[in-house]
């Protein structure tokens, strides 16, 4: 029997019922970039960086299903250039500092901004007031980094049936809130057992005491870039099939 | 009662369902002033939801408070109308006789003054909401005497009773509006034709939305038909945001029958047994006139069960509140919101016909569009579509507001050119209109031969007027930072997005742009328009483009540089200095110091 594929940058990708674009591809080896999407878990669609034209309308690959002889387009300059301007505003929505950041090297959104040539900020910075919360033993929350990506709060709302974290507010004033009446993640009973203290892209939810435990130049994305660690996983599960 | 029982109360009445939660937080603020902390925190408990999670409803909407807002909250609409009217030097009047700064309680905790989006007065601007009830036609005397009333604590219910008119000022009236229906005669209609024979009717009538999207009427109600469901629902999206657009507040408040009927018709087409009317926060002052009507429907059999005598067509409208969101108006924002959620729009994995309101099949249709059912209810789609253009059957109510003679609803056959309602509106020296609002298109004189309908310029119902004395680049940008405020801040293009067009838009008006800003909002417009998550952030650059493109010299006239101006300015970032230390005479402006 042969399997159905659609066409991504000119090369057949097999897809399974159901599947997204996204997972589709990830599973060949082809990266589209992302940053609200996790292979752990279901679409989200909101950062919109999976952005690629599927038979020439502009669709988040995350949310949007395969399907058979479409035609999709997602590493061209156009789109490229639209994911840029993404990160840029994302960047510029933040407090983000990678030199000083525990999380630089392990960052989806900085690995992201090196794979597209994001070269400067760009825009004018927004410079938001995020005070960090340090109350819990364990975890450090610096809100500075956080791109609203809602990784977390899924997680912890579906995963580990907590529920420690919501967004609040509209906007540009949209932020991560805790869910306690002080707003402290100390008054929860969040843990860093918890699979939502694992799944943060960016340095939002750090490990208290683990501080640069590995140093910089060694990290998961200093090596290799993040598009090449998706082809070479998808090659070794190849290998183990 | 203390407080506590107070929150408990609410919560029984609504048999605390978290899905209620919109209307828990009105009813508690209503008697509380504001949503404390803790009060939100009995209320998570008390519906078993978690306490973020009623934050993040509680945070996103407008009209509800997570911090204290004074026992009197003046809310000036703030459309570019009102703006026209001279809403602003009205509103820093009263700031000044009060001592306060807009957005910022008083000390005392009596008021704040702020402004909101547009209230839906524009016709008769401009408007405040004092602790949510409307007051049209603000004057400088009526500032004075309501600055009275507030430091006095003079209770609302002892305002002049006249200042709450809010008129319904009927310009045109066509099929629509004069409909001469009496209650229970088109559903009567309806029943007599059966539920297919009424779909097969509105199919032929060509009955489109009327809220802007303009989806068949009769395929969205077959479709929720065939959807399978244990109950159907039948919404009416009474959210109307768009800035400018006024023409649902006259059909609830002229014609709240042929609305309820129209929903009525829907529930017995689709077999729906559910029905409610998503009512925008700025028309709270509605509600108990509404209740009465559906009271009155109630009573009359055309309501509740068996409805006119028909065993098993079960069927009643509740009427829930909004508070103060536009993306609301987005159909499936609005069903999230009726669940108790913020206004996120949703993916677009299910169409709401299958999976809508809790799960179920859902039709969510215009106030127009319900009211428009009733006469093809009676009189047959072949009657309907005998006026209107080819894809535009029927007519369309028209919100005019702005430089004209005549503001009000105008009712016309679709296929009304611009010129001849500015004809009939008494617009002179018209300079541009402004077309189904601030996600709408701008129309430059050229134009005014166009004609509305969805072949052409197609209208949610909005029809703002513009003369020679106004400046486009002060609209544009008047509706850029309307957007970043009402974005709903999922997507990343819109959160952000908007918020950057509001700040180049300043920089242009301020006189610090150049073209390198202009292609920065062009860049910003097809970024926006493609990879949004939903309507609002693929049309809030719209006004924008259509300005730039049409209205260029407005944008011209203010650049300093063809090249690039930063926005700093070295001097006005002193005037914190100038404010803290009262002076503002010459030797503390950088440009006069300098040269002395």
């Amino acid at each position: 029997m042969s399997q159905d594929t659609f066409l991504l940058d000119g090369e057949e990708i097999p897809f399974t019922r159901g599947q997204t674009i996204m997972e589709a591809a990830r599973a060949a080896g082809k990266f589209i970039p992302h940053l609200c999407w996790h292979p752990d878990f279901t679409g989200h669609g909101s950062c919109k960086l999976c952005t690629v034209k599927a038979n020439g309308h502009l669709n988040a690959a995350c949310v949007t299903a395969a399907r058979k002889d479409m035609t999709v387009e997602n590493r061209t300059p156009e789109l490229d250039d639209k994911r840029r301007t993404l990160l840029q505003l994302l960047f510029v929505e933040g407090n983000h500092f990678c030199p000083s950041c525990e999380k630089s090297g392990n960052c989806v959104l900085q690995a992201t901004a090196y794979e597209l040539d994001m070269m400067s900020p760009h825009f004018d910075h927004f410079f938001p007031d995020r005070p960090v919360d340090a109350s819990h033993p364990e975890v450090l929350l610096d809100f500075n980094r956080c791109i609203l990506c809602e990784l977390c709060v899924r997680v912890s709302r579906d995963i580990d049936h907590k529920n420690i974290f919501a967004l609040s507010g509209r906007g540009i004033a949209k932020h991560l809130v805790v869910n306690a009446e002080s707003g402290r993640l100390a008054d929860t009973d969040f843990s860093l057992d918890d699979k939502a203290a694992q799944v943060c892209p960016v340095g939002v939810i750090l490990t208290k005491k683990k501080g640069f435990s590995v140093p910089i130049g060694q990290r998961r994305f200093d090596a290799t870039s993040i598009a090449t660690q998706v082809t070479e996983a998808a090659a070794a599960a190849q290998e183990e099939v | 009662m203390n407080e506590n029982d107070i929150i408990l109360s609410v919560l029984a009445r609504h048999g605390n369902d978290g899905t209620r939660l919109m209307q828990i937080l009105r009813e508690t603020q209503e008697a509380l002033g504001w949503l404390a902390p803790h009060t939100l925190t009995t209320i998570a408990a008390g519906i078993g939801w978690s306490r973020a999670e009623v934050e993040g409803t509680a945070s996103f909407y407008s009209f509800f408070h997570i911090e204290p807002r004074g026992r009197y909250r003046v809310l000036w609409s703030d459309n570019i109308t009102d703006r026209m009217l001279g809403n602003q030097d009205l509103m820093l009047q009263m700031c000044q006789a009060l001592w306060l700064e807009p957005g910022r309680v008083s000390e005392d905790g009596l008021v704040s003054v702020d402004t909101t989006s547009c209230t839906g007065l524009c016709d008769q601007g401009p408007a405040v909401l004092v602790n949510y009830r409307a007051i049209p036609r603000m004057t400088a005397e009526g500032v004075e005497q309501m600055v009275d009333l507030i430091c006095t604590g003079t209770p609302l219910s002892d305002w002049p009773a006249e200042w709450f008119n809010v008129v319904s000022q009927v310009r045109r009236k066509d099929r629509l509006l004069d409909h001469g229906l009496v209650p229970g005669q088109a559903l009567l209609a309806a029943i007599e034709r059966g539920p297919e024979a009424m779909i097969a009717e509105l199919k032929t009538s060509g009955l489109r939305g009327r809220g802007g999207a303009g989806f068949p009427a009769g395929q969205k109600w077959e479709a929720c038909r065939n959807s399978p469901g244990a109950d159907r629902i039948v919404i009416c999206n009474a959210d109307e945001g768009e800035p400018g657009t006024f023409k649902d507040r006259i059909l609830l408040t002229d014609h709240p029958d042929q609305v309820f009927e129209g929903m009525t018709i829907a529930a017995w087409s689709i077999k729906a047994s559910r029905g409610y009317v998503y009512l925008r926060g700025e028309y709270r002052y509605m509600l108990e006139t509404l209740q009465a009507v559906l009271d009155r429907r109630r009573a009359a059999g055309l309501l509740g069960r068996n409805i006119l005598g028909q065993p098993g067509f079960d069927f009643d409208i509740e009427i829930h509140h909004g508070a103060g969101a536009y993306v609301c108006g987005e159909r499936s924002a609005l069903v999230e919101s009726l669940e108790g959620k913020p206004g996120r729009p949703r993916l677009r994995t299910w169409s709401l016909s299958v999976k809508g309101f809790l799960g179920l099949p859902t039709d969510v249709n215009n106030v127009e569009t319900l009211a428009n059912a009733c006469l093809v209810a009676v009189h047959g789609g072949a009657w309907y579509a005998g006026v209107g253009t080819a894809k535009s059957s029927g007519t369309k109510l028209l919100s005019v507001s702005g430089d004209c003679a005549r503001p009000g609803v105008y009712e016309y056959p679709y296929g009304v050119t611009v010129a001849q309602v500015l004809a009939d509106c008494g617009a002179t020296n018209t300079y541009a209109v402004q077309v189904s609002g601030a996600s709408g298109i701008t129309l430059t004189t050229e134009e005014f031969g166009r004609r509305i309908s969805f072949e052409d310029v197609p209208s949610g119902g909005a029809f703002m007027v513009f003369d020679r004395r106004r400046d486009m680049l002060e609209m544009a940008r008047h509706f850029s930072h309307f957007f970043a405020h009402e974005s709903c801040g999922f997507c990343t293009p819109c959160r952000v997005g908007t918020a950057v067009n509001a700040r180049l838009m300043d920089k242009l008006a301020a006189g610090h742009g150049s073209v390198y800003d202009i292609n920065e909002l062009f860049k910003m417009h097809r970024l926006m328009q493609g990879t949004s998550h939903c309507g609002l952030g693929s049309t809030a650059t719209n006004a924008i483009h259509d300005t730039l493109t049409k209205f260029y010299p407005a944008y011209q006239r203010r650049m300093k540089s063809l090249d690039f101006e930063p926005a700093f300015d070295l001097d006005s970032a002193l005037s914190q200095a100038r404010q803290m230390t009262g002076r503002d005479d010459s030797g503390a402006h950088l440009s006069n110091s300098e040269s002395t």
